[in-house]
This record gives C-alpha cells, structure tokens and sequence, in this order.
C-alpha cells in the first residue's frame, strides 16, 4: 500500500482502486481543537479539488478537498461521535473518507511522505 | 485542504494594509510557544497548548493574558469630568475614585464606534478602549473633547489580565492587597518597584484583574505570575471563546457603528439619571429606543448537534430570514456550539425556534438567555 500527499495537506493511502483520504498530523495541528467534522455521503461522484468535507475547529471551519477524482465508497462514521479521533490520530483512526479511485493517474503528480516533510519544513 | 495555519477568524478590518506592530511581550509568547497571528494591527498569540484546554485552564484556575494591543487613555485638563459626560453615556461627574464602569462610544445617529471602560484615579480618568478601533476613537474624541482636556495614549504601558477562579490568590501572593477589590473597583500597586494600576474586570466571566503595568516590566511579572503552578498563559482563541460563552460583545462584530446600546442590551452601562436627561452624543436614538423598543436585539443562540454556525451565517424564521449571527463558535464549557446574533424584535424572545443556515443546511437553534455560562464575578455584597 502507497501513501501520497498534497499540498493542500490530505494523506491518500491507496490500495487496489481504493483511496482512503485523510488530513495530516501537521494539519491537525495547525487547525487546533477539531470539534466537527462533515463528511461526503456514500455514493457522491467527486472531482479532484472539489470541496468534499469540512473541518470545523474550535476558531474556524476549513474546506477538505479531493485529492484525487472518484466515488465516495465510505466515510468514517467514528468521528461524528468523536471528532477529536483527528487531533489524537491524523494519519490513522482520524481517516476522513474512502473513494473508489476514477483515474489513478491522478496520484502520479502526488508527494511521498519524503517529499511532503519538506515541503512543510519549508513553510 | 486550505492553508490550515491561515485560518484567521479574528481578523479586523480596515487594518490590513499596515505592518504588524508587536507587543511589549512578543519574544516572551514566542519563548512560550505561541502561535501568532496578527489582529487588531498586532502580532498576537492565539494559542499556546490548545484553545479547548486553554480555555477549561481558564474556568478552573487562572489563566494570563496579554491585552497590550488595547487603548489604554488617560484624560486630564479643566473640566474633564464635564467635558466626558457631554461625549459618553456614562456617569462621570459621580465616579469615585477607584470605581469603574463600562461604557460606550457612540455617533450622533446613536450608533456604537467602540465599548470601553473608564475608571477615575487620582491624577487622571483613565479609560481601555478596543486595539482595533483605539487610533480612530482618539480622533473622533479630538474633535468632541474641548481643548483644555487633554488625551494621553498610553503607549508605553503594557496591559495583562488575570482570570479564573485562582486568579485572586495568585494574584495577591506577589500583590498583596489586591484581594481587598470587589468587581469594578481598582486601584494602584506596586510590584518590584514598578507602579501597577489594577482593576477586578475581565472578559471572561470569571472573576479576575486586569493590569496596567510599565511595558519593560511586564516580562518579568509574567513570568512571576506563570512560575505558579495555577497560572498559564492563554491566547486570544481562548479569550475569544470565553468571553462568547459569558455572552460579552465583541467590538467590530457584535457591536458596530449600524447597532444602537438598547438592541445591543447594554442599556444597563446608562444610568437613570442620563436615560432621562441625556447631554450625550447619540442620546435621541437611545432616548428613543428605551420608549419605542429596538428593531433589531442582540441575543445568544443555542445550536443542536455540534455543527457550529459562525459569523455572518443567516438565520430564519420559516422562508423568512429574521436576523445574522455576529459571533459563533463552539463553547468548551458546554461541549456544544453557541452563538450570539442580531435577530428581527419579534423573533428574540427567550426560547424562540429559529433556524440557521451553515453551508446550505437548516440546523435547528433557540433564542437562549446570557451569559451561557454564569458570570463568577467578585461582587461586592449591599
């Protein structure tokens, strides 16, 4: 399984044609204290940088865009209950949302966790 | 996502264009840990450890924060008390010395340009207006005040303040004395060799001081204060927050030059006396308000669920839109979002059901009281 991320700080791991999209550590804690979460429904068609979820910290509400285009497979149902699973575990327990991939091709312009690093060190 | 760091909800308008000053304690919030950002023309922390456990920190112990970016204003000169009286609504001629009140600024047509407290000292009344509105209220008060008063901008003084329900001992412990203050009164101190004027005020709800001290000593009284283990520094996301839930207007966002002191529910900073015979600037529409009712009020909103609605959001009344949310966001004491917004007269009773629209959905709020959270100020008893 590859893990890719952007620039706009979303963590994709990706296995087979499925894509499980999350927000990054450094991103949860630029946001603060996450008190909500909107997620996609099942079934939703999404574009790559379409507004596809919102994070709503204790200060403001952050659009999450699709990283990559495809059909919303599952959401994480965990964090309505429990929204702060993002600030404890970003990369992990806090994933955002699954998609069934709809161009792969789509990864290729995509950072590695190397890459990614740098890039926020470079903020 | 967007640039999560840039997520800026407390900026202020019109300050955009000019480079961020800093605070007296800039390189101390930075040692600290803070994130800065900038608001009301400053480089400001908005959070050290976290806004949700700065805040708790603040309702259970004491938490310190740095409000140098205020006005802080000292009015003297022949006929000062008069003078004041014939710009503000507040009773100045019989302010004792060491008392404080709250008070507002207001434009002929009776609209508020800033809230403010002011306090008479020995030497001087002394006044704490807003960091984003200060140079312009000094401005519009040039041209109110007659030439024999003179304005004196503090800018050389740094101002913390100490909230929660620790506050008062560790406080006292390096001030002695202090404890002796009931809410809305101040004093003057001293602390290794530097005066201090301390009032029991805040803007949390909590009890609390705020305290006026010389800029080049306000890193090492911080740092006094923070060496307790009941005192941490807190960031303007907390304040923020805080001062929602004790249902305390913000300046510029609940409070603007189109809203008038009696929607605003603030007719309590007028005493009886002025309601009657007003001398103020913009007393007509007050006088009026008070008679007549105010079209739009100023009320607090519970939310159900957990989706927050923030400012500028519009709430309805059915089709109809009644009123826009002028603050929101999620209470850390309650565990649930809360809101404060200017609402249609017909729709700002107490319990009324209202709805507000977040990003294209309906959520479902009431017209609650405030403050959400009770005050615990320090009164004193009659």
């Amino acid at each position: 399984m590859s893990r890719y991320f952007t620039q706009e700080h979303e963590w994709i791991d990706v296995d087979g044609e499925i894509a499980t999209v999350g927000i990054t550590d450094f991103a949860q804690g630029q946001l603060g204290d996450i008190v909500f979460v909107e997620l996609p429904e099942k079934g939703r068609k999404v574009a790559k940088g379409d507004d596809v979820a919102v994070v709503e910290s204790v200060k403001a509400a952050s659009d999450v865009y699709a990283p990559v285009s495809g059909e919303v497979v599952e959401a994480n149902g965990a964090l309505e209950g429990d929204p702060a699973l993002v600030n404890g575990d970003a990369e992990g327990e806090g994933w955002f949302f699954r998609l069934r991939l709809a161009d792969a091709a789509e990864l290729e312009g995509l950072m590695d966790r190397a890459a990614y690093d740098a890039f926020v060190a470079g903020l | 996502m967007g640039d999560p760091g840039k997520t800026d909800v407390v900026a202020e308008d019109g300050l955009a264009d000019l480079p961020l000053q800093q605070l007296p304690l800039d390189g101390w919030h930075r040692a600290r840990g803070a994130r800065m950002v900038g608001f009301a023309g400053y480089e400001m922390p908005i959070q050290y450890e976290g806004i949700m456990a700065e805040h708790l920190w603040t309702r259970a112990h004491a938490g310190l924060f740095d409000v140098s970016h205020m006005g802080q204003l000292s009015f003297t000169g022949e006929g000062v008390d008069a003078a004041l009286e014939a710009m503000i609504p507040a009773a100045i001629a019989t302010l004792e010395a060491g008392r404080q009140r709250y008070s507002l600024l207001l434009d002929e047509q009776g609209g508020i340009l800033d809230d403010l407290m002011v306090a008479r000292r020995p030497d001087d009344i002394y006044m704490v207006v807003n960091g984003a509105t200060k140079y312009d209220d000094i401005a519009w008060m040039l041209d109110q005040l007659p030439d024999e008063v003179t304005i004196n901008l503090m800018d050389e003084q740094a101002l913390l303040a100490l909230q929660g329900p620790e506050a008062e001992g560790a406080l006292a412990r390096i001030v002695p004395g202090v404890e002796r203050l009931f809410f809305m009164q101040a004093a003057a101190f001293a602390w290794n060799g530097h005066a201090l004027w301390i009032s029991r005020t805040g803007y949390t709800g909590e009890d609390g001081f705020e305290i006026s001290l010389p800029a080049q000593a306000a890193a090492a009284f911080a740092d006094a204060l923070c060496a307790m283990d009941e005192v941490k520094p807190i960031g303007l996301g907390a304040r923020d927050s805080l001062r929602l839930e004790a249902g305390l207007p913000l300046y510029g966002h609940d409070l603007t030059p189109e809203t008038g002191v009696v929607g605003a529910g603030l007719a309590f900073a007028i005493p009886k006396s002025r309601r009657e015979q007003g001398g103020y600037v913009g007393h007509d529409r007050v006088a009026r308000e008070l008679a007549e009712g105010a079209p739009l009020r100023r009320v607090g909103l519970a939310i159900e669920g957990r989706l927050p609605a923030r400012e500028g959001a519009p709430v309805f009344a059915g089709a109809e839109q009644v009123g826009t949310v002028t603050s929101g966001g999620f209470a850390p004491s309650l565990n649930a979002p809360i809101a404060m917004g200017w609402i249609d007269a017909a729709h700002a009773a107490i319990g009324t059901p209202l709805e507000i629209e977040v990003r294209g959905k309906r959520i479902a709020a009431h017209v609650a009281p405030m403050p959400f959270v009770p005050h615990r100020y320090h009164r004193q008893k009659n």
